[in-house]
Formats: structure tokens, C-alpha cells, sequence
């Protein structure tokens, strides 16, 4: 157990040698091979991150640093220091993502094995899948901030790869997916600027990108209370007579009783205060800044307070967050981006790296926790987005696109509960967030593969993914709707589903942030949060039931959605193991005195493991009135919305929305299917007077005025006339005669040239007589006058 | 400085190699020998990057100064000399020179205005030459050696782009000589007043005396002695990075030039200006570089983004990968100019692979061409699909590129940008503006990738492209190599450049320095 971490690179490696084989022998395998090459590596590496797992769980969750072997250094330059390595830390964050990552992800890999059968590229489909794997694990198991880019732009290039992966289809679709790919990789990029911005100004003011150096302790207070309970568990332990603890409530113990057998070396220090500042990683540095008080940063010619150079940093580092998480303002990428297999959408654009910007917040939540203007700014980009995208996921027809939205909307939660400080309810909702939208993904990925074997069957032609199209599916496919019912339950907060915990410990924190904010602007964060995200909340379950509704309940509308039928059991079981999960998921961390459940699963379990390298983490208590009135909401809107689109209205309708037809909410309607018109916005204020304004510069100045009228006339034409003027008393003797011989020399080849265009051969030919003239004269002159 | 011996070294043998394949060349015959010229210029080549290995298994990384020197009396009275050796900052540029050449010579084989405008053998002996030319500039440590090195580059490269080059070559080949030439002459005038005040044309010596005060261009203010030394020199090499705004010989060039031409062009021939400033512009004057630093980073941001920006904008794939140039250039030129470690290092390191990137692109746009005939963006679409090894290594190249981290241009960018971030000298909203070039690398690389090779398969001509043939693959396959390497373990390219980068980088700021306090 003790070797254990040395394995993290295989988390890595695995998916990397499936991504091989799968881009060079893939298509030659045939079948399902590189499906099953492709699930099995990423199975291996979820084998390998539970095994992470178990090694934290028995060393009292203490961080390990690995230098991967062969790969040790990256960007090093010995003379001034700069020192950055490949370099791997296995902590209970890192772990958290790698359990997410690899677990929801295989079960995404068994899916697409039946998903994408018959595809062209069905390799290449696996190859890019496993290499997604590899990206963002780089992404969460690096140690510094340079890692994490590489992994995080690294899985933008997946993310690419695979929304245009069906970039040559007909009818102009292919150019459609291939402008959303772009689209996608384009906006990342300025989300990438910020967060490239955030690296130069956090290396200039530590002079290092590592997270924490080994040996450092993430959360000391929480490490020295660890560590005295195991003394006193050990005691105890030596006073009984190794009696081995047993059953769930002694799982502390238990870790302590193995920690007395190998003497964990943590227990030397229980704090970082015998390391020197220089020799500490970022967070620590800044903690003992923040601590000291007064520190002034020098960059070049100016400098600054620590403070203000704390908020810089995360203020461009949240530039990058709305980038890859989606938020305002560069959220727009994201419903594009649904061009791609649903398979995609469920593990990239759902599940894992649209997650990237919460969990590199959460990673460097001693800045966020430390920079005050930017927590405020945090918390309010993601409630914004939250209800904004909440509220255009009612206007939507296309079945991917309101989950599109969802997901923008609940990235939203998790940034907004960055913002308020709940560093620990962000990732917990971040977990669930995975379980139950991948497994809506998926659903809908059933849903839309059942109604393209319908209109197959029947010879329609609709388009697979409108609702307008389905109706009445819970028939016909069973399994699909019952775990979509579940999936809709979950992300609507529903008890006691998953997304019931994840959301209220967001709002409870929200509320406690509002309460007992230390300052002003903590306060108005917390309840600016609570109102926004409560009502965004409101509006998730009426779209999700909308949804339900549209595609489930009532009579099938087209002859296809009559035709469909349920998938393949490689398609249902990853279905039933994710409802599972969105079922089970939130029990991790139950809050303490709420029905006797913390009895039964251990209270905030999921926040105490994260601690240990979440600095800032903490756990908020119950609040029952918060609790109470969000369910009563969303079971409002559930009933709203079965209002409006049950008992078979939908079906009189098939192209009109019923709120569409109302007059009195047929406006606002109106917004939300338009999508509040940012797309338009963005290419009125961005992308065209950006176009514009290039074909001004390459056409006119570069080319009109620079190239043609300032070159090609002013200075041309001068250049000739002087070279006219020089050239005249050599014309007929000397000039002509070596621009002969140079003619002959190349045997007639520069003759071809100098036909064409003899007064300029014959100005060139002048320029270097006058130069090598020149160069004689000064060659010559010390000589003269030496002598 | 210790006494550089006379014996013929390893450089000088490397140097020459060129030489010998160029006369066996001229014995070879045009008309009944077509194969064995091919080749003998292919095996010259690869000689030569074997020779140039070698350099590299030899050459020790801790030390600084020359190494594998030769120094041999030339014209006494003024003290030139035949002087040549590689250290940190050439060596690397050494190597990316005998990669390259090879690649483009290979290239050739398969590029159809050979056949069409014959004179097979002239052409491979101008490439042989230019070689020569270019690993003469790259390894000249005598003023006087270097500017004639400078001056025979510009020869074959005329004829290369004027006879064997597109419809308007005649014109491009003029500018590009001509515009060449004007900066040339400006350095010409600074190379003698230098060589003539310092009383020798050794760089070493001169670099040593301006480091213990025996040799001093006066400097006191932006218009002074030296200051106008240093734009004598800065404005020649300006105008072959090309640095914004002397760039408009560039797209000439670059579009007429024939696939090899534009390959070596890009490939080589610009970072003889950027090689020269670090050559020659810092540690000769490091006083005025420290003056214009801010100056010349300020052009080389508008470069950045200006270059990028009328990239996107293009409707020809080769003026738009040219264009890329004046944007990837400007980076090596900030890095450059912000006078420290990581800039130097970096831009160092970004010539190799911007060389090695838009090298690749230019062979790329060169393949397309050879099969469809047309170089506008919108005669393509779909590419990939009919052919799939082509689009992926095309893809690998274009990210590399635009810079994806894990990929050669990465490491580079990132490294020139940390420098200009801790710059004394330029600061926070150099880097700012830079990093907005990453931004815009995306959009006009991925927009001419979309555009060639994604998208639906539309149009008739591009159903029944040839796969790429064994030659075409021998050629891209090592650049996808080294774009890899570079990418995952820069350490072994940054070590080799290290100790120098580290000197000259004292030698400027000590002498700026010490100014100050006066």
C-alpha cells in the first residue's frame, strides 16, 4: 500500500497506450475492438484511482508527490532556476476528480461501444475519447499550474476534435459542426489567455508554479487535530491489546491503528512553520503573506501590494474558468458545442471538462479565499449565469440543447458557491452534477438513437433531436425513462436524491454566508446568491419536467417516435448504474441531525476527506427552512410545468410551445427560445467588426496603401529614377557587359530573368558595384593612409 | 581570451561540406544524370546534418563561449580573419539549418515546376549554395565573414524564387533582393565604422572589449554613436525577421517562392535576423539595447498581433501561413528584447520551432498544391476524409503551430512570455498584448484548417486525391518528430543554450548596468 502513489502515472499511461492503439491498429481491429480497447483502459485507470483511493483513506488523506519516472523535468533553465517538472500530486482532491473522471468516464466508454457502432471512425472515435482521458488527467493530477494548462488545453483540443468529429457530413452539417468546433476552441482560447495571464503573475510572485512542495501540509489545523486523535486512538489501541477496530463509525480509527504500525513520517510536523517561505509551493507562500501582512510584490518596473496582486490573479484565472466552465460571458461556446456524439456531450461538455474551471478555482481556493473582490465578482458570474441559462432552457426544443443549458446552469451553482466560499459543497455538487447529467446525456442519446431507428423504420425525415418529434416514449423504451425520471428528479433537487444534498449545501452556505458574512460585500454575496440560485433552481425543475413531459408522457407525435424502440443493454446498464449513483450519490455527505441519516453514512464525510487539501474547505450546517422551501419550490415548478405541457396539450400543438401561444408569456417565451440573443449580440459587438476590420487591414492598409501604393510606387519608382540616373554613363560599357557575363555564368538562366526585367537587374547590378565600391574605398583608406 | 587555434575544425568541415557536394554536382549531367543530381544533393545534405550532430554530440553544455573554433589570418592589415565556431546561441540554429535543408531538398523531388521549368541541376546547386550561406552566417564570429555570408544568402535565394517561383516571381525576387540589400547597407557601413574603432573584426574580441572598457561606442542617449551602430545593424536584420512594419517584401517572397524556397525562407532565412540581434545587436551594444528595448518590443507586439489579425484575412492558404510569420516572429523579437533568461532562452528555442512549424506548414500547402493546383482556401474542404494521414499530420503541425501545450511552439511561447512578464525593461502590458496573439494564433490557424480540411467533401476536384506518396511522408514524419520532442523534453535543447544565453544576458545587463550608475 505503501507504493501505491507511484501508480498515478498509470492513471495516465493507460489511456494513453488505448489512444495508441486505437489511432494506429483501431480500424484494422474491426468489430467492437476499439470500443472495448478504449472502455478497458479507461476501466484500468479507474482501477488504479481506486487503489489512490484506498492508500488516502489508510494514511490519514495525506498528499503524496510523484515524479513520474522518464519524464521528470519539462521546462528547465539552470541559470535562473526556472524549474518545472511533470510533476503528479495525489491528494483527496485529486483523487475526487481521477474517481470522477475515470469512473463516470468508463461508464460513458461502455455506452458509446453501442452508441457509435457503425460509424465510419469508430477508431478514431476511441482514439480521441482515450486521449481526452489523458488530457484531463494531466489536468487534475499535476502539481502545478503549468500542468494544469497543459491539461486543460489539452482536453480543449479533444473537445475540438470531437464536436467536429463528424465534420463531413452532407447538407451543410458538416460545416455547421466543424464552425461550432472552432467556435468552441476560439472561446476557450481567450478563457485560456486569462488563465496563462494568471500563471506569468503567479510564477513573478513566488517564483514557482507548484501547488505544494512534498512534504507540505495543505490543511494544518485540520492535520494537527487528525494527528492528535490518532495519538490518542493509538493509545487506546496499545491499552486494548491490538484489538483490531471494526465497522464504519471506526474508519478513523482504524487509519490511526494502521498508522501506529509504519510510523507515518506526516507526524513529524504537524505544520509547515520549519519550512522556509522560498522553499514552499504557491498557496503556502501565500498563506504566510496573507499572515505576515504588508508583503510587496516587484514585477519589473513597478510594484504592487500582495493583496491587489491576489485579486489580478484570480480575477484572470476566473477569465479562464468562464472560458472552459462556461460561464458569462464566454459561456456561448458551450450549446454549440452539442454538434458533437451525444457520448461527447455526456462525458466532455457535461461531466468532466467543463468542471475544469470549478476545480482549478477549488484548487486554488487560498487565493479566492484570500481575494475578496474577486469572491464577490465569482459568486455573482455564476448565479447570473445559473438563472440566465436556467431561464433560456424553456425556450428550447432541441433535447440536447436544454441539457446544453442545464449544465451551463448548474456550472453556475458551482461557481457561485466558490464565490460565497463553499469551496467544499462546489465539488460535492460537482460530483453529483457528473452522475446525474451524464446520465441525462446518455438518456437523451438513447432517446435520439430510438427516434432515428423510428424514422429509419418509417422513412421520415425529422429531425432526431426536436422534442416536437417524440412523445409517449415511456413505452417504448422502458428503462431509458425510468432512469431519465431519475436523472430529472436528481438535478431538480428532488429528496433524496443526489442533487438534493449537493444543491442545498449551496444554498445552505449561501445563506450562512449572508448571515455571517465578515464583511459587507460576503454578505450581499451570500444572499444575492441564495435569492438568484434558489430561483434558478425553480426554473431547473420546471424545464427538466417540461422535458419529461414532451418526450415521455402524452402520445407519440411522429410515426418515428411510434417506431422507436429501447437500446441495447451496452447502452441501458451504464444508464441503470448512473441512476444508481444520482440516487446514492448525495448520501456521501449527508449533513449532521437530518433524520438520523448521518448516523447511518457518517456526517459530512465527503467535506472532512476533502479537507485535507482543501485549505479553505468547510461544512455548512442544515438548514431546514432553506432545505424545505427549495424542494417546495421545485415540486412547484414540477407541477407547474405538468400543467402546462401534461395531459396531452403538447400533442394538439406540435409546433408551438404553449407558453408560446399564451399571450401573456408568449414575449418572455420569446426570449428564452431566442436564447436572449447573445449570439447576436457577440456577432454585432465582436466577431464581425473583428472580420471587418482584418479585411480592412490585410486589403487596404497592408496591401492597397503598404504593399502596392508606399512600396511599389513611392519607393520604386524613386529607387528607378535614382538608378536610371546612375546607371546612364555605364549603360553601354561596363554595366551591360558584366550583366552578360553573369548571364552566360548561369548558362542563360538569370538571361530569362534579366530579358524580362533589365532596368531592374541593371539597378541591382549598380547597387552592388556602388557598394562593393564603397567597401573598397573604406577597405582601402587606413592602408592609404598608413603608408 | 585564449588563443583559438588555426586547425581545421569540426565547424569548418560541416561548413564546407556543401562546397564539395556543389562541384560534384557541376560534373554531374543535366540531361542523362537527372537521378544521380537528385540525390548527390539529398546525400550532401545529410551529410552535413551528420557533421552537424556530431557538433552536437561534442559540444559541452557548461561552457559558454566557442566551442569547435577555428580562427585563420584572412586579411591581416585589418585585422579580418577567417573565424567560425558554434556556442549556446548558434548551435541550435546550426542544427535546425542541416534539419531543414535536407527536408526541402527532398521536398523538391516531388514539386512539379521542377519538371516543368527544367534546369534541375542550377537549382540543386543553389540549394547546396544557400546552404553554405547559411550555416556561414550562423557560425561567422568575424564582422567582415559574416556580412559577406550575409550577402551570398541573398544570391541563391533570387534566382531560387525568380526562376523556379509562381507568376509574379520576377517581381518578388527583386523586392525581396532589393529591400534585402537597402538594409544591407546600412549594416555594411556599421560592420566598418565597428571594425575599424575596435581595431579588429573578431565578435569575441570585441564583445570582451566592450566588456572591460577597452572598447567604447559612445553612448549617451538614443542619438548617439552607438545608438546609430545599433540601428545600423537592428534595421538590416529588422527587415529579414521581418519586424512590423518592414514586412512587405514578405508576402512576395514568400507566395512566389517555389515549396522549397518558402520552406528554407521560413524555415531559416528569417532567424538570420533575429540570430543576428542576439548575436550581435545585444552584446556589442548593450547599452542602446537596453535604450530601444522598449521601442523595438512595442513593433514587435504590433507585429504580433497586426501579423495574426491580416493572417485571418487572407484567401490564399501560402499568404496566409506567410503572414503567420510577421505574428510568430514578433514573439521571438519581444523575447528577445526583454533582456533576461527566459526571454532569450525562449526565443532561442521559438526560432528552432517556429522553423520547424511553419516549415512544416509551408511543405503542407505545398503538397496541397501539387494536387489540386490552387492555393485558395475555399478550392479545399474536407480534405481529411480523403486523406487521413495527411489531415492528422497537418493537424499536428498547425497545433504546434498555434502553439498547444505538449507540442514544440508551446514551450517557446511560454518561456519568451514569462521573460517579457519579468522583464526590467518591458512588464505587464507588453506580455498582455502579446498574449492576446495566442488568442488570435487560434483563429487564423484553426480557420485554415477548417477550411482545407474540415467541412463536407463538396466539390468534385477533391474526391480523388493521390494518398500521400513514401517521399511525401519521409519528410513530414521527422518534423512531426521533432515538434513532439521539443514539445515533451525542451530541457535537453534549453541546457545546450543555457550557459550562454546566461552570459550574454550578464554581459548586457552589467554594462547597462554599470551606466546607470554613472
Amino acid at each position: 500500500m505503501e507504493s501505491y502513489p507511484q501508480l498515478v502515472p498509470l492513471v495516465i499511461l493507460i489511456p494513453l497506450v488505448g489512444m495508441l492503439i486505437n489511432l494506429f491498429a483501431g480500424s484494422r481491429l474491426g468489430g467492437r475492438w476499439p470500443g472495448i480497447i478504449g472502455s478497458t483502459a479507461a476501466l484500468l485507470s479507474f482501477g488504479v484511482s481506486v487503489l489512490l483511493y484506498l492508500y488516502l483513506q489508510n494514511n490519514y488523506w495525506q498528499a503524496v508527490v510523484v515524479n513520474p519516472p522518464l519524464l521528470d523535468g519539462w521546462l528547465r533553465l539552470p541559470s535562473v532556476g526556472l524549474e518545472i517538472p511533470f510533476q503528479m500530486r495525489v491528494d483527496t482532491l485529486s483523487v475526487t476528480m481521477m474517481l470522477v473522471v475515470t469512473g463516470v468516464g468508463s461508464l460513458i466508454h461502455i455506452y458509446a461501444i453501442g452508441y457509435m457502432l457503425g460509424d465510419a471512425r469508430y477508431a478514431r472515435f476511441f482514439a480521441y475519447f482515450n486521449l481526452f482521458l489523458v488530457f484531463m488527467l494531466v489536468l487534475v493530477t499535476g502539481n502545478n499550474f503549468l500542468m494544469m494548462f497543459v491539461g486543460w488545453e489539452g482536453v480543449g483540443l479533444c473537445s475540438y476534435l470531437l464536436i467536429g468529429f463528424w465534420f463531413d457530413k452532407a447538407k451543410g452539417e458538416g460545416w455547421k459542426n466543424s464552425n461550432a468546433a472552432r467556435k468552441a476552441m476560439i472561446v476557450n482560447r481567450i478563457g485560456d489567455f486569462g488563465l496563462l495571464m494568471g500563471i506569468f503573475l503567479i510564477f513573478w510572485t513566488f517564483g514557482t508554479l507548484d501547488y505544494y512542495r512534498p512534504g507540505e501540509i495543505a490543511n494544518v489545523p485540520l492535520t494537527q487535530e487528525v494527528a492528535h486523535e490518532a495519538e490518542l486512538a493509538a493509545a487506546e489501541k496499545a491499552e486494548a491489546g491490538a484489538v483490531e477496530a471494526e465497522g464504519e463509525a471506526a474508519a478513523e480509527g482504524e487509519a490511526a491503528a494502521e498508522g501506529e504500525a509504519h510510523a507515518a513520517p506526516l507526524f513529524v510536523y504537524t505544520d509547515n512553520d520549519h519550512i522556509a517561505t522560498e522553499q514552499l509551493g504557491v498557496f503556502g507562500q501565500a498563506e504566510r503573506f496573507i499572515k505576515k501582512g504588508g508583503h510587496e510584490v516587484a514585477f519589473g518596473p513597478f510594484s504592487l501590494p500582495f493583496e491587489t496582486v491576489l485579486v489580478l490573479i484570480t480575477l484572470f484565472m476566473l477569465v479562464g474558468a468562464t472560458g472552459k466552465s462556461a460561464q458569462i460571458p464566454l459561456f456561448i461556446w458551450l450549446p454549440d458545442a452539442m454538434a458533437g456524439p451525444t457520448p461527447v456531450s455526456a462525458l466532455i461538455h457535461a461531466a468532466t471538462m467543463v468542471t475544469a474551471g470549478v476545480y482549478m478555482m477549488v484548487r486554488s481556493n487560498v487565493f479566492y479565499y484570500n481575494a475578496e473582490l474577486t469572491s464577490f465578482i465569482v459568486a455573482l458570474v455564476g448565479a447570473t449565469t445559473a438563472i440566465m441559462a436556467g431561464f433560456i432552457a424553456i425556450g428550447q426544443w432541441d433535447i440536447k440543447r436544454v441539457l446544453a443549458y442545464s449544465t451551463i446552469s448548474q456550472l453556475g451553482f458551482m461557481v457561485a458557491a466558490v464565490g460565497i466560499g463553499a469551496y467544499s459543497a462546489a465539488m460535492f455538487h460537482l460530483v453529483t452534477h457528473a452522475f446525474f447529467k451524464a446520465l441525462l446525456f446518455l438518456g437523451s442519446g438513447s432517446v435520439i438513437h430510438g427516434v432515428e431507428h423510428g424514422a429509419h423504420a418509417t422513412h421520415e425525415h425529422i429531425d432526431p433531436q426536436d422534442m416536437r418529434n417524440m412523445g409517449g416514449l415511456r413505452r417504448a423504451m422502458p428503462v431509458t425513462f425510468w432512469t431519465y425520471l431519475i436523472g430529472t428528479l436528481a438535478l431538480a433537487g428532488i429528496f433524496p436524491l443526489a442533487g438534493f444534498w449537493s444543491k442545498d449545501e449551496i444554498l445552505a452556505d449561501a445563506w450562512l454566508r449572508g448571515l455571517f458574512g465578515e464583511t459587507l460585500s460576503q454578505q450581499l454575496a451570500g444572499y444575492l446568491s441564495l435569492g438568484i440560485l434558489i430561483a434558478a433552481a425553480g426554473f431547473t425543475a420546471f424545464y427538466m419536467w417540461r422535458q419529461i413531459e414532451m418526450v415521455f408522457f402524452g402520445q407519440p407525435r411522429t410515426a418515428a417516435a411510434e417506431h422507436a424502440h429501447e437500446s441495447g443493454p451496452v447502452m441501458t446498464w451504464p444508464l441503470i448504474a448512473l441512476a444508481v449513483l444520482s440516487v446514492v450519490g448525495g448520501f456521501m455527505n449527508v449533513p449532521k441531525h437530518v433524520l438520523g441519516l448521518d448516523g447511518l453514512f457518517g456526517a459530512h464525510r465527503f467535506t472532512f476527506w476533502l479537507e485535507h487539501s482543501v485549505a479553505k474547505a468547510h461544512a455548512a450546517e442544515f438548514q431546514p427552512l432553506i432545505a424545505l422551501g427549495a424542494l417546495g419550490l421545485a415540486l412547484v415548478a414540477i407541477f407547474a410545468a405538468r400543467a402546462v405541457y401534461g395531459g396531452g396539450k403538447a400533442v394538439v400543438r406540435k409546433t408551438h410551445d404553449p407558453l408560446e401561444v399564451n399571450p401573456s408569456t408568449g414575449l418572455v417565451w420569446g426570449l428564452a427560445h431566442g436564447r436572449l440573443y447573445w449570439d447576436e449580440l457577440y456577432f454585432r459587438l465582436f466577431e464581425n467588426p473583428f472580420n471587418r476590420l482584418g479585411q480592412f487591414l490585410a486589403d487596404t492598409l497592408d496591401w492597397a496603401f503598404w504593399h502596392d501604393y508606399f512600396h511599389n510606387t513611392v519607393i520604386g519608382k524613386g529607387f528607378n529614377a535614382i538608378g536610371q540616373f546612375l546607371s546612364r554613363p555605364f549603360d553601354l560599357g561596363i554595366v551591360d557587359g558584366v550583366v552578360n557575363g553573369l548571364g552566360r555564368l548561369t548558362q542563360g538562366a538569370a538571361g530569362a530573368l534579366r530579358r524580362i526585367q533589365t532596368g531592374y537587374v541593371r539597378t541591382y547590378a549598380v547597387t552592388v558595384m556602388l557598394g562593393v565600391v564603397v567597401v573598397i574605398v573604406i577597405l582601402l583608406l587606413p592602408m592609404l593612409q598608413n603608408s | 581570451m585564449p588563443e583559438v587555434s588555426s586547425a581545421v575544425s569540426l565547424t569548418s568541415v560541416m561548413l564546407f561540406i556543401p562546397i564539395v557536394g556543389l562541384i560534384i554536382l557541376l560534373f554531374l549531367r543535366e540531361d542523362t544524370q537527372r537521378e544521380a543530381i537528385k540525390y548527390s544533393a539529398l546525400a550532401t545534405s545529410l551529410l552535413t546534418f551528420a557533421a552537424s550532430v556530431l557538433l552536437w554530440l561534442g559540444f559541452n553544455t557548461s561552457q559558454p563561449g566557442l566551442q569547435f573554433a577555428q580562427r585563420g589570418e584572412w586579411i591581416t592589415s585589418l585585422n579580418i580573419s577567417y573565424y567560425v565556431g558554434v556556442d549556446g546561441l548558434s548551435l541550435l540554429l546550426v542544427m535546425l539549418t542541416t534539419f531543414i535543408m535536407p527536408l526541402a531538398i527532398l521536398a523538391s523531388f516531388r514539386t512539379g515546376v521542377l519538371e516543368e521549368r527544367g534546369r534541375q541541376k542550377l537549382y540543386y546547386a543553389f540549394m547546396l549554395l544557400l546552404e553554405f550561406a547559411m550555416l556561414g552566417v550562423f557560425v561567422a564570429q568575424d564582422l567582415f565573414l559574416f556580412y559577406i555570408f550575409w550577402e551570398v544568402t541573398l544570391v541563391p535565394m533570387y534566382f531560387l524564387i525568380g526562376i523556379w517561383g509562381a507568376e509574379q516571381r520576377i517581381y518578388a525576387a527583386v523586392k525581396f533582393f532589393l529591400y534585402t540589400m537597402a538594409g544591407s547597407i546600412l549594416m555594411l557601413l556599421a560592420v566598418l565604422f565597428v571594425g575599424t574603432q575596435a581595431g579588429t573584426f573578431a565578435v569575441p574580441d570585441i564583445i570582451a572589449g566592450v566588456q572591460n572598457g577597452t572598447i567604447n561606442f559612445p553612448f549617451d542617449g538614443i542619438f548617439s554613436t552607438q545608438s546609430f551602430l545599433f540601428l545600423g545593424f537592428l534595421i538590416a536584420f529588422a527587415i529579414k525577421v521581418p519586424i512590423w512594419p518592414l514586412h512587405s517584401w514578405l508576402p512576395d517572397a514568400h507566395v512566389q517562392a517555389p515549396t522549397a524556397g518558402s520552406v528554407i525562407l521560413a524555415g531559416v532565412l528569417l532567424k538570420l535576423g533575429t540570430y543576428g540581434i542576439v548575436r550581435f545587436c545585444l552584446p556589442m551594444f548593450p547599452e542602446a539595447s537596453v535604450a530601444w528595448a522598449p521601442v523595438v518590443a512595442a513593433l514587435a507586439v504590433i507585429g504580433i498581433i497586426y501579423g495574426a489579425w491580416v493572417s485571418y484575412a487572407q484567401t490564399d492558404v501560402k499568404k496566409l501561413v506567410a503572414y503567420s510569420s510577421v505574428s510568430h516572429l514578433g514573439f521571438v523579437v519581444l523575447g528577445i528584447f526583454a533582456l533576461n533568461q527566459q526571454g532569450i532562452a525562449g526565443a532561442i528555442l521559438q526560432m528552432v520551432n517556429h522553423g520547424i512549424s511553419t516549415g512544416g506548414l509551408f511543405l503542407m500547402v505545398g503538397m496541397l498544391y501539387e494536387r489540386r493546383h490552387t492555393k485558395a482556401l475555399n478550392a479545399f474542404g474536407g480534405i481529411w476524409k480523403v486523406l487521413p494521414v495527411f489531415g492528422g499530420i497537418s493537424l499536428v503541425i498547425t497545433l504546434s503551430s498555434m502553439g498547444l501545450p505538449g507540442l514544440n511552439g508551446f514551450v517557446g511561447e511560454f518561456t519568451i512570455l514569462l521573460g517579457s512578464f519579468g522583464s526590467q525593461y518591458l512588464g505587464f502590458f507588453f506580455t498582455l498584448f502579446a498574449t492576446i496573439g495566442v488568442i488570435l494564433a487560434a483563429v487564423y490557424m484553426l480557420y485554415m484548417f477548417q477550411k482545407v480540411f474540415m467541412g463536407e467533401l463538396d466539390k468534385e476536384e477533391n474526391k480523388n486525391l493521390p494518398a500521400l506518396h513514401w517521399q511525401e511522408l519521409a519528410v513530414l514524419v521527422p518534423i512531426v518528430i521533432l515538434i513532439f520532442w521539443i514539445g515533451l523534453q525542451p530541457g535537453v535543447f534549453f541546457s545546450s543554450m543555457d550557459a550562454s544565453v546566461n552570459q550574454l544576458v550578464t554581459q548586457v545587463t552589467d554594462v547597462a548596468a554599470s551606466v546607470a550608475l554613472r
